[in-house]
């Protein structure tokens, strides 16, 4: 899944998609996740990322995780056909 | 190292201008605890879900209706509407707080007199009496309000060949100016119905008119209507003493008082509309003193309230079953607690939140029971935190009409507790068991099958 090219996270958690002109808010975990995105990480690197900080186990957060991609993809945050 | 506290990932997307149907994000308060007791230790010792009544707060709010009423007028008799709650449990609270027994039915009339109360102090209302709920009820001298006058024939009837004279007063239903207008019980004022049900009393001789009763409707927003209705009864009451020189003894304006709860599409919550005790209680008692009756005469003023007394008292704790996304991309959330036992979530958008804290972060949520049925929402719309599996939820407000009103369906009943004045817990009706159900059943010889 890769994260469309244009669009633009604030540190504080504000992303804007200038094609539509949209803004979402994120919350802190989100955000991390949408950098990892960005820099072209994968599922497995994130979910390692996210357990080796956050106490919460595999399942509980892979579920999470695909759940928050769907998302992305609804918001249109996303590339197309991947 | 310790791991940082997980909250899952959440985007959402920033509308400008007005709150959409789920309304303005703002922090949800969680509430830990009912009367100093962790709503964990209460889902930990009696399951989840459980319902959970406060003595402390229904003796506050009886304390506080009746403040309102009797620092305005000399007599006043509250009567616990049976049907709102009538766990024994919660009756004999109410009783021994004052309060008299008003029921609508023959089940509910054996259950005030088997919580002990007095026959003189049950209000029989409704329009399905038997003849032998009558016969009792006379035998009792119970108030008998009557409902129509094939009931009024039955009592007359009665009354030929018992000792003791029938204790009567009739329902009276009218127009106070509101929407709907209930007019399916008792007799209609406007008409000249009720006028000619309290003639037919007077002239019989064998029975005795002892007061005028009226209920509006339910969760009226609105006390002027009450002061309209008091004025008719007051009416009526000097009509009958100036005909037959017949003093009635009471005037029962029964319940209808709003709760906090917030109605099904009203825009503003209940705890900002909702009237107080005072505002009913002046516009009634104001109705009842300015009146032609004479100040010696005034009747004693009966309420029958009922939502408005239990309503706050009632909680009901909860679970998260999990959590899931709609086509669409709304989240919904899945709860233990379906419309089966939350029967009130038809008319309200019941105040629900966690039971422990959780970040400021909330996402448009539809909230779901577990029933496998399309209209089991407790919730369409809410912004809510995001909640994990297995974490704890509470319902407010629910004391009234929910643990009357309802359903087995699909699974069983769970345990109600009371927190009582001390902060001891008691239960007051145990968790069903599959015997509860199966126990009443019954499978022909025929289609056993172990013959
Ligand atoms: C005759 C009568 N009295 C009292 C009540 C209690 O009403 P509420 O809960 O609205 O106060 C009802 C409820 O329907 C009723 O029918």
């Amino acid at each position: 899944m890769k994260l469309k090219k244009n669009i633009a996270i604030s540190e504080s958690g504000f992303v804007f998609d200038p094609t539509s002109g949209e803004s979402f808010s994120l919350n802190p975990i989100a955000i991390e996740i949408l950098n990892l995105l960005q820099e072209g990480k994968g599922q497995i690197d994130i979910s390692d990322f996210v357990l080796q900080k956050y106490d919460v186990d595999r399942d509980t957060f892979e579920n999470n995780y695909f759940d928050f991609t769907g998302m992305l993809k609804q918001f249109n945050l996303t590339e197309k056909n991947n | 190292m310790e791991k940082a506290k997980y909250e899952r990932p959440l985007i959402n997307r920033i509308n400008a201008g007005l709150p959409d149907k789920f309304g303005m994000s703002r922090t949800m308060e969680a509430i830990t605890h009912i009367d100093t007791i962790p709503v964990k230790d209460l889902i930990d010792e009696y399951g989840s879900p459980v319902f959970v009544l406060s003595e402390k707060t229904i003796k506050d709010k009886l304390s506080q209706a009746k403040k309102a009423f009797t620092t305005r007028y000399p007599k006043v008799q509250f009567a616990w509407s049976y049907k709102t709650n009538y766990l024994n449990a919660v009756c004999q609270i109410y009783h021994r707080e004052g309060s008299w027994a008003e029921v609508v039915s023959g089940f509910e009339y054996d259950k005030a007199i088997e919580n002990g109360v007095a026959g003189n102090h049950i209000i029989f209302n409704g329009p399905d009496k038997s003849k032998d709920d009558l016969r009792k009820a006379i035998k009792n001298a119970s108030l008998i309000h009557i409902d129509h006058f094939d009931e009024l024939y039955t009592i007359m009837e009665l009354a030929e060949t018992m000792e003791e004279t029938p204790k009567l007063a009739i329902r009276i239903n009218m127009d106070t100016g509101i929407y709907p207008q209930w007019d399916r019980f008792g007799f209609n004022y406007e008409n000249g119905d009720a006028w000619n049900a309290l003639t037919r009393i007077m002239l019989n001789g064998k029975l005795e008119l002892v007061g005028l009763h009226t209920h509006i409707g339910t969760y009226i927003m609105t006390p002027g209507a009450y002061g309209i209705a008091t004025s008719k009864l007051a009416q009526l009451a000097v009509r009958i003493d100036q005909k037959f020189n017949h003093k009635i003894k009471y005037i029962d304006m029964g319940g209808g008082f709003a709760s906090e709860n917030t109605l099904k599409g009203a825009y503003l919550p209940g705890t900002d509309t909702c009237p107080s005790f005072d505002d009913y209680a002046e516009a009634i008692t104001n109705a009842l003193i300015n009146s032609e009756i004479n100040p010696e005469d005034l009747p004693v003023l009966f309420l029958e309230t009922g939502r408005a007394l239990i309503d706050d008292a009632g909680s009901l704790l909860g679970t998260v079953l999990a959590n899931k996304r709609l086509a669409d991309g709304r989240r919904s959330t899945i709860i233990d607690i379906g419309v089966n036992i939350l029967f009130t979530s038809f008319w309200y958008e019941h105040h629900i939140v966690p039971a422990q804290n959780t970040t400021q972060h909330t996402e448009d949520t539809t909230i779901y029971g577990p029933l496998c049925m399309n209209i089991d929402v407790i919730r369409a719309a809410i912004q809510f935190p995001l909640m994990n599996k297995g974490e704890h939820i509470v319902i407010s407000r629910i004391g009234a009409y929910n643990m009357t009103q309802w359903m087995q369906f699909i699974t069983l009943r769970p345990n109600i507790v009371l927190i009582d004045s001390e902060k001891n817990v008691h239960v007051i009706r145990k968790n069903e068991t599959r015997e509860s159900m199966t126990d009443l059943e019954n499978v022909p010889e025929y289609l056993n099958p172990s013959k």
